[in-house]
């Protein structure tokens, strides 16, 4: 099992939460973040003062995947938060020990 | 038929005739209370209060870090309460009894134990007047907060404003408006100019340099938390400062009428002025710029507002709008002070841009006095006059104030205080 985890464009979840259910996926986890890459943050003007904002607002989006489903959630997630400009974000993609459902008591592959 | 309606003429023509005696009577008699004058002072007075709060309390909130929002909202509301009292108290007698001299009034009026129900001033009870003038001295000491804002002990504004209001506020009222120097002099002040802007400018530009920068100033990222709020606290300023000019007219009449004219086109020229010289400057038109042009249009014409013109009006405004843009973006950061929220440059630099303006623009047709315009150009003169009064004696008073105040209790919070935020350091409370 993976853990496919995106930082992406806010405005793009709906895409991405979309493209992700085509391929199969059953769930994720979504949260709002902040942070910088190689963008490098935006600057705010008020009244003339100028205000470098280094951490930009982000989604981040979590998938946990049978091993068989990465290259599907990745491909799926790199189409749907593409825009082709900078910012569009990243993908990592972490080895998962283990999972359980809480309801069933289920483990592993079982309770994706 | 036709016997009948001439029959009705001739007795319309006596009874005309009677009451056009009428006036030539009254002027002997007492000045008489006017209801339509009363119902719209009673308003002014009601949506000049509303200026402040929520007013200017929403307009700095929304330009302040999240944790200084409450502690900012505060200062306006707790001035209010304050001044409110002082000026019962002492403020009002001072600002406008006859002290027997150029420079303050007695204490005659203290406690406003003077005042009668059927107390008449012009043509509306005393009553009216007296808190109509208290929105202003509240309004005055509110505005000053900006300055100081994110960083002062709440202890020491109090004192500060308390003071204040007594030493610097109603002296300079008097002087203008009481029947002190500036006024006899022929300075024109309509609603303020002088008295609350140039003033309140003063004070808090002295504030801001004896406080010293915010921690972080210009390393740190200092932004606005919310300009929404700030909007909606320019607008209700805006909004009552139709009670502020037309209402300084103290009756329902044309003069009220043209004070609305006026404010209404230099706030707009003022905020579109602003909102284009930003545009070229910085690429992008900001909601923070234009209702800050449109609240320093709304300063200049202030002094203006019962002696000018629609087009005077108009260059009013677009020229307020360019200084104080001028003041807040360029000014600011060359001289290196921290005058938080611009009171100086839009407070200040616009009641100075106006007072000198007035004297430019004034029509003598509108408010009785010719301005440089109409060749009367020593009233320019006049109005610097007045500005240089009203400059020296609101900072040297503000400057030996704070001074005290420092020596004695200390002005700032300390630099722990300040990184959490004065909203749990000095008040105990969160925004969310």
């Amino acid at each position: 099992m993976k853990l496919v985890m995106a930082i992406i464009k806010p405005a793009k979840l709906e895409a991405v939460r979309e493209a992700l259910v085509d391929a199969g996926i059953t769930g994720l986890t979504s949260s709002e973040v902040s942070g910088f890459g190689r963008q490098k943050g935006h600057t705010e003007i008020y009244r003339g003062a100028e205000y470098a904002i280094s951490f930009v607002p982000k989604t981040k989006v979590e998938v946990a995947v049978p091993d068989a489903q990465v290259d599907t959630a990745i491909e799926a997630i790199k189409t749907a938060a593409n825009s082709g400009n900078i910012g569009d974000g990243k993908i990592f993609v972490l080895e998962l020990g283990t999972a359980v459902r809480i309801r069933t008591g289920e483990s592993g592959e079982e309770a994706l | 038929m036709r016997t009948s309606m001439k029959i009705l003429s001739l007795f319309g023509l006596a009874t005309a005739a009677l009451f056009a005696a009428d006036p030539v009577l009254a002027q002997d008699a007492k000045p008489k209370l006017d209801s339509g004058d009363t119902a719209w002072m009673l308003t002014s007075t009601v949506i000049v209060l509303m200026m402040t709060i929520p007013g200017v309390a929403l307009f700095y909130a929304g330009m302040v870090r999240k944790k200084n929002v409450l502690a900012t909202l505060m200062q306006s509301f707790a001035i209010t309460c304050l001044v409110t009292i002082i000026w019962m108290v002492a403020g009002y007698s001072l600002a406008f009894s006859n002290g027997g001299n150029a420079y303050v009034g007695n204490l005659d009026l203290a406690f406003l134990n003077h005042v009668t129900v059927g107390a008449i001033n012009g043509t509306i009870p005393d009553t009216v007047f007296i808190i109509f003038q208290a929105t202003f001295a509240i309004i005055t000491a509110a505005l000053i907060t900006g300055a100081v804002a994110e960083r002062m002990k709440f202890s020491a504004l109090l004192w500060f404003i308390g003071i204040w209001s007594l030493v610097v506020y109603s002296p300079i009222t008097f002087w203008v408006w009481g029947g002190g120097f500036l006024g006899s002099d022929g300075v024109l002040d309509f609603a303020g100019g002088t008295v609350v802007h140039i003033n309140s400018g003063i004070a808090a530009l002295v504030a801001a340099i004896m406080l010293g920068k915010r921690k972080g100033f210009g390393v740190e990222n200092l932004a606005p938390h919310n300009v929404g709020l700030t909007m909606i606290g320019g607008s209700l300023l805006w909004v009552g400062w139709f009670g502020f000019n037309a209402g300084s007219a103290v009756s329902a009449g044309g003069g009220a009428g043209m004070a609305m004219a006026v404010t209404q086109i230099a706030a707009a020229a003022a905020g579109l002025a602003w909102m284009i010289v930003e545009w070229m400057h910085h690429k992008k038109p900001t909601l923070l710029g234009v209702v800050s042009g449109a609240v320093a249009g709304l300063v200049a014409i202030t002094p203006a507002s019962g002696f000018v013109g629609p087009m005077g009006a108009l260059f009013i405004g677009l020229i307020a709008g360019v200084i104080c843009y001028w003041g807040a973006a360029f000014l600011k950061p060359k001289l290196g002070y921290d005058d938080s929220l611009d009171v100086f440059a839009v407070h200040g630099l616009g009641g100075i841009t106006g007072a000198i303006l007035t004297g430019v623009f004034a029509v003598e047709a509108i408010g009785g006095t010719a301005g440089a315009l109409e060749g009367n150009i020593g009233q320019i003169g006049t109005q610097i006059y007045g500005i240089i009064a009203t400059i020296v004696w609101s900072g040297v008073a503000s400057a030996v104030i704070l001074f005290v105040i420092d020596k004695v209790i200390g002005l700032r919070v300390d630099a722990d205080a300040e990184a959490e935020g004065l909203d749990l350091n000095q008040h105990g409370e969160m925004l969310h």
